[in-house]
């Protein structure tokens, strides 16, 4: 069984290995395809031996809502940076920077690390620390904690840990 | 077609430009360390993606280009935050402390004024040494 679980992983590393090979170098002769081939063969023995070929580097069980997710991130990345470059404007009276608890309901921690990243790849807001169930987050402004309080992207993560 | 691609591509290419530009004046302009790094990160999010947007439509028929434009997308995206996490980290552990605003006490949400854990464990380090 573990192993079973170890092979798809392998598989699905040498595919991403393989695409990203192709995708870059885009000639098709039988040398540059052979030096692909030695390439990710290394590479991925490389990874096996360090044992990092799991779960955690390759999430292969995050649904496949993560593309709608992404979708919706980006949606909530304008929205934020239109914000920020609104304050960045007015000047440095436009902010009042507040640090806050923010609780979370993820089960994983996968899902947690989404949501994290999720609030420090918008900006306006930045994850300090995790202590337990609850984010440490900083935010430009009040908004920006209302907004997490409100727990739409909570909600949103969530969802992709079925 | 072509001229109106042209013309969205251009588009792209002078908000985004704008966009980092305006980024950086928040680095000048914002009055701490942490406030600072969030101008910084108008600059990776949505000005990077906008000026990879606008090169994407100038690819002309060589979808290899489009193929290397998304993956630099996607790596500056997944990398950012990370990197912007370990900045804010280092400069907690570090005793920095953000500069906050003067209305902390009006606000009805579970605010911290001083949060303690990296300070205490900073200053028991010390109290050891």
């Amino acid at each position: 069984m573990k192993k079973n679980i170890s092979l798809r992983y392998i598989i699905s590393l040498i595919v991403v290995l393989s695409l990203i090979w192709i995708g870059n170098s885009g000639y098709f002769n039988g040398l540059l395809l052979s030096l692909g081939a030695v390439s990710v063969a290394f590479v991925v023995f490389m990874a096996y031996r360090l044992g990092i070929v799991d779960e955690e580097s390759q999430p292969l069980s995050v649904s496949r809502r993560i593309i709608v997710y992404w979708l919706w991130l980006l949606k909530t990345l304008v929205q934020s940076n239109i914000t920020v470059v609104k304050r960045i404007w007015q000047g440095p009276k436009a902010i009042n920077p507040v640090v806050a608890r923010i609780p979370t309901s993820q089960k994983t921690e996968m899902g947690q690390t989404i949501y994290a990243n999720s609030i420090t790849l918008t900006p306006g807001t930045t994850t300090l620390d995790i202590q337990g169930d609850t984010l440490i987050v900083y935010a430009l402004s009040y908004d920006g904690i209302r907004y997490l309080q409100g727990g739409e992207m909570d909600r949103r993560v969530k969802r992709l840990e079925e | 077609m072509s001229e109106l691609l042209d013309g969205l591509s251009w588009g792209l290419l002078v908000l985004g430009g704008f966009i980092c530009v305006s980024g950086a004046i928040g680095m000048h302009r914002f009055p701490d360390f942490f406030s600072r790094m969030h101008a910084a990160s108008v600059t990776d999010t949505l000005g990077g993606t906008l000026i990879l947007l606008g090169l994407m439509l100038q690819i002309e028929g060589q979808y290899l280009v489009l193929v290397k434009l998304v993956l630099v997308l996607l790596f500056i995206l997944i990398t950012s935050p990370t990197g912007s996490h370990a900045l804010a980290k280092a400069a907690l552990h570090g005793g920095l402390r953000p500069k906050l605003g003067n209305k902390q006490d009006e606000q009805d949400a579970d605010v911290l004024n001083n949060f303690g854990r990296q300070s205490s464990a900073f200053e028991s380090e010390k109290d050891k040494e």
